[in-house]
């Protein structure tokens, strides 16, 4: 038992299947073996699809959809999980081994407060009393850089922010000690700066409370910072596994090199510069409730302006709640502006639907980030494509057979999927149906709503060049709404950053490195992860920004509350100038000051 | 038959009574031995024989024929109804939920107002008004379960109208019956169907109740519900007249629900 060469955490042989109907079974993931010595971080890294949940699930001795464990040895300290019955499991889940899942809103009972969930598995494990267990509960918090952990856990799961939840989740993991962490995609759901301040968070409270951990995820820059080993998981059967530094920077086997190419997206070449604007939006507002002297009850954009030439692509960025989707939805007329106008290729567009011309529409398509709901799952891939290609172009019978054919060539699908429904795709197959749906009606404007966020990275790398390559020959302006800072890069020629709905800059791509930026976009560049696992400690030594618990209205800077260089007496009283210089504007006081010696491209006002 | 083959054995046996009870209500006046209010047999309420496979009634009409007529009287009245009720409440349904705003807030409400009359006391009211005949019967049970259908016809449009295949078809420009047939319903056809398969049971429970009392299917014609009511003083020496349309209705409305309950949630065969 106390052999200190022994690895904390032993799995050989492990193989998990489900029964099909009819008798047969079918194995899910097979022959995985690892060993984890104590106090280190595996990570397990694959597509969805790969087994990953199900590996990290197995180490609690449990099995989604009525799977079948079998191995010849799972060990966890000195307990034998593999041979364990229901009644021992009980007593070893969230208390020996505890389990961080990748979405915390639905971790958290939305009616009870934090605390009293918190503590939960102290309590149903008869381990303190409830006294003792809130006050470890408030040391936790403490050290989770929690804000105000005295009261926190008073507060119930919806009042508070989505990475702090996560955070509060980690607590409610740790707070028993376990000898195993399973931590469950942790960071997905949130944007990449909550991120950062999660990651930093979980990986000293790891490090503290000296627990093994398992931690699952896609993301090959997470792992680098979190992980000492990783096991590439293909198909439910290992790929490659080793020490992060190796798998990192020399992957021996074709996947776990694809999957490194693929998190790394290559620059492309800009597109032709200035052509002739085909879409431009001049001062739009926009926002739900009644609208009110151009203003809506609740606004979501303000004052956004840009414009976009033939065949460039411009890359729209910022967390959620920025007003990204909202911006894709106005273009589109979907959500009419309550100010503002629209312009395509010259002629103003109306701000609804029903005043827009079949021609207007047909020249400005969306394409919907989730194309599990984005496909009607009664209709077949051909009606899908044939409808707008009937609808615009009142192309029928042989000829609109001909066109989905091509179609599907296009976006490099097989033309026989075409009599398949839509919900028998796969989801990167699916997303192709979407991008042809929006093809085929051969616009001028291709909206990108997040089109690659919900999937694989290997299959969303496949789809932006897939992307990129139409706009190049078809000449189509895309606008590429992201909150991936490196995706946005390599991909577009101009970037827009949006901060609480409104452009805090706007920056070409050749003028992207070197210029001075808005302290947001600094923020944002600092926090995408690199793959380099010295990057989170490198960074650590700054806190991350606290979340505003107000929001700034009226006419101050709206970043004012999470700024780290606020001018005292200018950020807080004058509203921000738009600072413009060659291929950059900036909506910042910061910018003119900082760099004096740009002081002569700068042109101060409201022009553009 | 593969589908048939696919649902589970109480599926099957639901199946194959709905099934029966079609074929009989189809094939009814061809296979019925006698003609529907003729007096066959010196005796009532005499037990089964080789002339008269169910016995015969209070007045000595041959209780299999009149049994087959009545069989098809609740079976068509009930389906055309359930149809109706559904053809209507979901029509209704998905204007509603695609125009929004203050007609659906209006439809809704008024169908509130509706289910909350009680359904047999709304039809007997009617039935008293204008006197009983078969169209009657067929709209008043069609008005009953419109606002059911409604109800749940709206809630399946309201949740598919904000999926973002709806917005696309909006932003491609389409009109309202293209979103409303092409795009929303197909998506809501099996959980209607269901809903259908219910309100038919409905329907015969609710025609035969109707008959029982004596204001649904006239005489000498009779439904189901007729049957029982008109041999009611046969129960005591357990005739086989008040019997069989007793069995008649309970096979048929447990056969249409076991159906429904096999049929698999959300669609997919």
């Amino acid at each position: 038992m106390t052999d200190p060469a022994r690895p904390a955490v032993e799995v050989s042989g492990l193989c998990i299947s489900v029964e099909l109907p009819g008798g047969s079974s079918r194995p899910i993931v097979e022959d995985i073996s690892f060993a984890i010595p104590k106090g280190e971080v595996l990570a397990l890294i694959g597509e969805s699809g790969s087994g990953k949940t199900t590996i990290a699930l197995a180490m609690m001795g449990y099995s989604r959809f009525g799977g079948h464990i079998s191995a010849d040895c799972i060990r966890v300290g000195d307990m034998r999980i593999d041979q364990m019955d229901a009644a021992g499991l009980r007593r070893l889940r969230g208390s020996r081994v505890a389990y961080i899942a990748q979405s915390a809103a639905a971790a958290f009972n939305p009616s009870r407060t934090i605390i009293a969930q918190v503590i939960e598995p102290l309590t149903v494990h008869g381990l303190a009393s409830p006294a003792a267990a809130r006050q470890r509960a408030i040391d936790l918090f403490r050290e989770l850089a929690l804000p105000w952990p005295e009261t926190i856990g008073d507060r119930y799961p919806h009042q508070v922010s989505g990475g702090q939840l996560q955070r509060l989740m980690a607590a409610m993991a740790l707070i028993t000690g376990p000898e195993l962490v399973i931590l469950d995609e942790p960071t997905t759901a949130l944007d990449v700066t909550t991120q950062v301040e999660v990651l930093n968070v979980f990986k000293s409270a790891l490090a503290k409370s000296g627990a093994t951990a398992i931690y699952v995820s896609h993301d090959l820059a997470v792992v680098a910072q979190m992980a000492d080993r990783i096991v590439v998981l293909k198909d439910g059967r290992i790929a490659e596994q080793g020490e992060a530094a190796a798998v990192l920077h020399q992957p021996q086997s074709d996947y776990a090199k694809t999957l490194l190419a693929a998190s790394q997206p290559v620059e492309r070449a800009a597109g032709p510069s200035r052509a002739d604007s085909v879409l431009s939006v001049e001062a739009v507002h926009a926002g739900y409730g009644r609208i009110r002297e151009g203003r809506a009850a609740m606004p979501v954009i303000a004052d956004v302006s840009f414009e976009l030439g033939k065949g460039q692509s411009l890359g729209v960025i910022g967390e959620s709640g920025s007003g990204k989707s909202t911006l894709a939805r106005v273009i589109a007329g979907l959500l009419p502006a309550s100010a503002g106008t629209v312009r395509l290729g010259g002629e103003t567009l109306a701000a609804g639907l029903a005043e827009r011309s079949k021609e207007q529409l047909r020249r400005v398509q969306i394409v919907f980030q989730n194309a599990d709901t984005a496909l009607n799952p009664a209709q077949t891939v051909f009606d899908t494509l044939a409808r707008p290609l009937a609808f615009y172009h009142g192309i029928t019978g042989a000829a609109a057979s001909d066109r989905v054919a091509r179609l599907l060539e296009t976006i490099q699908l097989d033309p026989a999927l075409a009599r398949r429904r839509t919900a028998e795709l796969s989801g990167g197959q699916k997303q192709r149906v979407n991008l042809a749906r929006a093809l085929a009606a051969e616009p001028d404007v291709l909206l990108c709503d997040e089109v690659t966020s919900a999937l694989d990275t290997v299959v969303g790398a496949a789809i932006l060049e897939l992307i990129d390559g139409l706009r190049r020959d078809l000449g189509i302006a895309t606008v590429f709404i992201s909150h991936d800072l490196s995706m946005v890069r390599a991909f577009c020629d101009e970037m827009l950053v949006l901060y609480a709905g409104q452009a805090v800059e706007m920056c070409a791509k050749e003028a992207f490195p070197g210029s001075a930026h808005h302290p947001y976009t600094d923020l944002l560049v600092a926090s995408v992860p690199e793959l380099d696992s010295a990057w989170l400690a490198s960074r650590g030594g700054q806190p991350g920004p606290a979340m505003p618990e107000a929001q700034v209205t009226g006419e101050l800077c709206r970043f004012l509350p999470r700024c780290p260089l606020v001018i005292t007496g200018t950020c807080d009283r004058l509203p921000p100038p738009l600072i413009t210089a060659p291929g950059q504007r900036v909506l910042c006081h910061r910018h003119g000051k900082a760099e004096p010696s740009d002081q002569e491209h700068l042109v101060t006002g409201a022009s553009r | 038959m593969r589908w048939a083959a696919s649902l589970p054995l109480s599926g099957r046996i639901g199946l194959a009574l709905v099934v029966f009870w079609l074929l009989v209500a189809i094939a009814g006046p061809m296979i019925a031995p006698y003609p529907v209010g003729r007096f066959v047999d010196q005796e009532v309420f005499s037990p089964l024989t080789g002339q008269f496979w169910l016995g015969s009634d209070y007045l000595g009409r041959d209780v299999l024929s009149r049994l087959i007529w009545g069989a098809r009287y609740t079976v068509m009245l009930a389906a055309g109804a359930a149809a109706l009720a559904v053809l209507a409440g979901t029509s209704v349904a998905l204007f509603a939920a695609i125009r929004g705003g203050w007609i659906d807030e209006f439809i809704s409400r008024a169908m509130d107002t509706l289910i909350s009359i009680p359904s047999k006391i709304f039809s007997l009211v009617l039935v008293a008004a204008f006197g009983s005949s078969l169209p009657l019967l067929l709209l008043i049970a069609a008005l009953i379960y419109i606002p059911g259908n409604y109800r749940i016809a709206r809630a399946l449009a309201v949740n598919l109208a904000e999926m973002d295949f709806v917005a696309v078809a909006r932003a491609r420009g389409e009109g309202a019956l293209h979103i409303a047939w092409r795009e929303i319903l197909p998506n809501m056809i099996h959980p209607l169907l269901a809903d259908m398969g219910l309100r038919f049971v409905f329907v015969v429970l609710l025609l035969s109740g109707l008959s029982f009392l004596g204001l649904g299917v006239q005489p000498p014609y009779a439904d189901l519900g007729s049957l029982v009511r008109e041999n009611i003083s046969g129960l005591a020496q357990g005739s086989s007249a008040i019997l069989s349309p007793a069995l008649a209705i309970a096979s048929l409305t447990v056969g249409a629900n076991l159906l429904i309950d096999a049929l698999k949630p959300g669609g997919g065969h």
